[in-house]
């Protein structure tokens, strides 16, 4: 792989204009960005770890664009990565979240108490709840450019502190390198297993390296709390359920978010955080929170009504097809979740999704009776209210 | 991308057994070679261009094994990478180039003239005949770690040579990322065009970054003389024609080679070569000539004798479907060339083919006629 330091040093006796990617062609965020004079500025730079700016922008020289999503175009190999590219990332960030200025704070909020209501979401139209972050951890290098070594560290000391949890979070790491063929049907038909990435976004920035070394999921005994090791993030951390009761999957993915994060700051290794960024995460799409929150809700009626895109806008939601990102609804099914991650707490996002799919169940009933429903139409949510 | 030097001295705070790849599942000539100690041993070098060992090896990492054909599983990003790492390299080459060893030398004839005969393998089963090879231009590194300053320096000097040529090898250049439709039809239609590689093994060792830029082809007006810049290696050079007049396609094949190498001469940038390996290439299968010489050769009796795979390596020769490697015959057709690429020269290898096909041609017509080709079978070459 090209992008040393020898390598990238070397490449500074070629001009900027001869290094400089072509992206006339393209239409993702970091080619909104990266002009020749910023590029001509950043070349030269690199992180502690050895991260360069061809590093950061290689997948989205590789991928111009996609169909249906703006993508992000552009990664971190480190923490440091967005302060040493900050002039590249902040617009970006900016672009991608709402206007999130360079100057403003992020504001963290993992108490579950603080969510109103949400254990009463209609059953007969909520058929799952979900909630899922990712998580770095400090000191190691993420996914796009971490080593071997590197990686199984990160892999041996999830093991350690998830094997440590117990009660309803007491559980099994199942590394994927070494998984029998029944565990595998296992956690198939149980919707857990993450394979080898396919998404040329994904394998253009080297997160596929190794496969399946030091990858790994880990889950409860009660199939309710789940942990990807070392996939598209250091981690990955789910609760979920079938369902409407948001308040309860969001109340475990707290606890046992909180646990695991006491162990990992007992090894000296915490999460990575900071006032500006939230949590710091491979993609710049899930800085913040890292948060998507969401159920597989039944809106037959709602999803064809002709201001349902702009309900969903206005309630800060986004659809998607139940088989995830990218994917088509089936039987009316739509997977709902908040459409922010950052300058708004989990506990903010959490509630959007909990009022707003509240709100989308009672417009559908009142569709199916044949009824109007203009005078439910929201206003526009601000990100932060009151 | 993470293999830089920085990066590599911060690998070295992890003991090399928690850097060395596990490669219990792997069955390729890197997994075969490199041992926890060799790998000890490689992991702080560099080459001057910043390439490392888990450079080298990554896509043999990556990519386990392939069902049929046993791969190489590691990859040169310049020329000093066979040096830096010849401890890794010269085994992996032997045991790929039938026993070669660090102290044999490698012969190159372009001279047409030494091959013998090759213009009559009979043309109602031979439908197409084709030499190429791969070149790497001095000074640049390779596809899987060059910038795109070296990829389009390597693509202008290309063009530049190739605009040179003249009378038969007359051409014009086709950069893939302005192709017109029109354009890409027609590369398509005759067989010339290539696309972003998709298999896992070159995308694995970074082949592929920046496409289409700096991409291209280059042909004669005639469709006989063809270039591929900047796919797998450098340059591809390919020479075709239908039919079974190999004498003619090597011909072709030499001469054009020889005029391109002048003018990149001209311009201060030779091929890079040494007399133990032979040519320089990304991949170490590709060592020696680089040269695959083959026809599409219509064998439906002869390709179900119960001996045909046992002829075909006497004759040190291999057969792949009519799609190329990895591909299925189609309707008894085989597209049949050498095994060899390095330890014989240029001429060597196409009188491989030619007398080899000749003879396979022989055979093919006496079980046709349901006659025995026992006392036909060749002594192993």
């Amino acid at each position: 792989m090209p992008f040393g330091n020898t390598h990238n040093n070397f490449k500074l006796n070629y001009k900027t204009d001869e290094e400089y990617p072509d992206l006339t062609k393209h239409n993702n965020h970091m080619a909104k960005v990266l002009s020749k004079e910023m590029y001509g500025k950043l070349r030269d730079k690199q992180t502690p770890t050895g991260f360069t700016l061809d590093d950061v922008i290689q997948t989205g020289v590789d991928n111009p664009g996609h169909p249906f999503i703006m993508t992000v175009g552009c990664v971190a190999g480190d923490e440091e990565s967005y302060e040493v590219f900050k002039d590249l990332f902040d617009p970006i960030i900016s672009d991608r979240h709402n206007g999130y200025k360079a100057t403003d704070k992020h504001k963290t909020d993992l108490n579950f108490e603080n969510l109103k209501g949400g254990d009463d979401l209609d059953p007969n139209y909520v058929l799952s709840s979900r909630v899922r972050t990712g998580r770095s951890i400090k000191g190691y290098a993420l996914p796009p450019h971490n080593s071997r070594g590197e990686r199984r560290a990160v892999e041996k000391l999830s093991v350690e502190a998830l094997n440590s949890l117990d009660g309803e979070f007491k559980g099994k790491y199942y590394p994927l390198k070494s998984m029998t063929d029944a565990d595998q049907e296992q956690l198939i038909a149980d919707h857990f297993l993450f394979d080898k990435p396919i998404s040329p976004l994904l394998l253009a920035a080297g997160m596929a390296r190794d496969w399946p070394d030091a990858r790994g999921i880990w889950h409860n005994e009660n199939k309710t709390f789940l942990v990807w090791v070392n996939e598209e993030d250091h981690l990955r951390v789910i609760a979920m359920q079938k369902g409407g009761n948001m308040k309860e999957v969001f109340k475990r993915f707290c606890v046992g978010l909180q646990r695991i994060e006491e162990i990992f700051k007992k090894h000296n290794h915490g999460f990575m955080w900071n006032e500006h960024l939230g949590f710091v995460l491979t993609c710049p799409s899930n800085l913040g929170t890292g948060l998507r929150g969401g159920v597989h809700v039944k809106l037959p009626k709602l999803s064809t009504h002709a201001k349902f895109e702009e309900i969903l806008t206005r309630l800060r939601l986004q659809k998607r097809g139940t088989g995830g990102v990218d994917t088509a609804s089936v039987g009316g099914v739509f997977d709902i979740s908040n459409a922010d991650r950052i300058g708004s707490s989990e506990v903010d996002q959490v509630q959007c999704v909990v009022d707003g799919v509240k709100l989308m169940v009672e417009m559908e009933k009142k569709l199916e009776k044949d009824e109007s429903i203009d005078s439910m139409i929201p206003a526009q949510k601000q990100q932060l209210e009151g | 991308m993470p293999f830089g030097n920085s990066h590599n001295q911060l690998k070295m705070k992890f003991s090399s057994e928690q850097e060395y790849p596990d490669l219990s599942k792997h069955n390729n000539h890197m997994a075969k070679v490199l041992t926890p100690a060799l790998y000890e041993k490689l992991r702080s070098k560099q080459t001057p261009s910043g390439f490392t060992l888990d450079d080298v090896i990554q896509t043999g990492v990556d990519n386990p094994g392939h069902p049929f054909i046993m791969t190489v599983g590691c990859v040169a990003g310049d020329e000093e990478t066979y040096e830096v790492f010849k401890e890794l390299l010269d085994p992996v080459i032997q045991d790929r180039h039938g026993g070669y060893k660090p102290t044999d030398k490698h012969k190159t004839d372009l001279n047409p003239s030494n091959l013998k005969g090759g213009d009559d393998l009979d043309a109602n089963y031979v439908l197409s005949s084709r030499v190429r090879t791969g070149r790497s231009i001095c000074g640049f590194c390779l596809p899987p770690h060059c910038s795109r300053g070296e990829r389009r320096a390597v693509e202008k000097l290309s063009v530049e040579a190739l605009g040179a040529l003249t009378g038969d090898l007359k051409g014009k250049y086709y950069a893939l990322k302005n192709m017109t439709e029109a354009e890409q039809q027609q590369l398509i239609d005759d067989h010339f065009l290539f696309d972003k590689p998709v298999s896992p093994l070159l995308l694995a060792s970074g082949m592929a970054r920046d496409w289409p830029d700096a991409r291209g082809i280059w042909h004669n007006d005639n469709k006989t003389f063809l270039v591929w810049v900047n796919e797998e290696d450098h340059l591809r050079v390919i020479s075709m024609q239908k039919g079974g007049n190999m004498k003619e396609v090597f011909n072709r094949f030499c001469t054009g080679l020889t005029k391109i190498e002048e003018l990149f001469k001209n311009k201060g940038h030779a091929f890079m070569w040494n007399e133990h390996l032979g040519y320089i290439l990304t991949c170490p299968s590709n060592l020696g000539t680089g040269l695959r010489a083959g026809v599409h050769v219509k064998l439906p009796n002869l390709s179900k004798y119960r001996q045909f795979e046992e002829i075909l390596k006497r004759l040190r020769l291999q057969k792949r479907g009519t799609g190329g490697v990895d591909t299925a015959a189609v309707g008894g057709v085989f597209d049949i060339s050498n095994a060899d690429r390095l330890g014989f020269s240029e001429v060597e290898l196409v009188q491989m083919v030619v007398d080899g096909v000749k003879l396979l041609i022989v055979m093919e017509k006496r079980l046709e006629k349901g006659q025995a080709i026992e006392d036909l079978m060749p002594a192993q070459k």
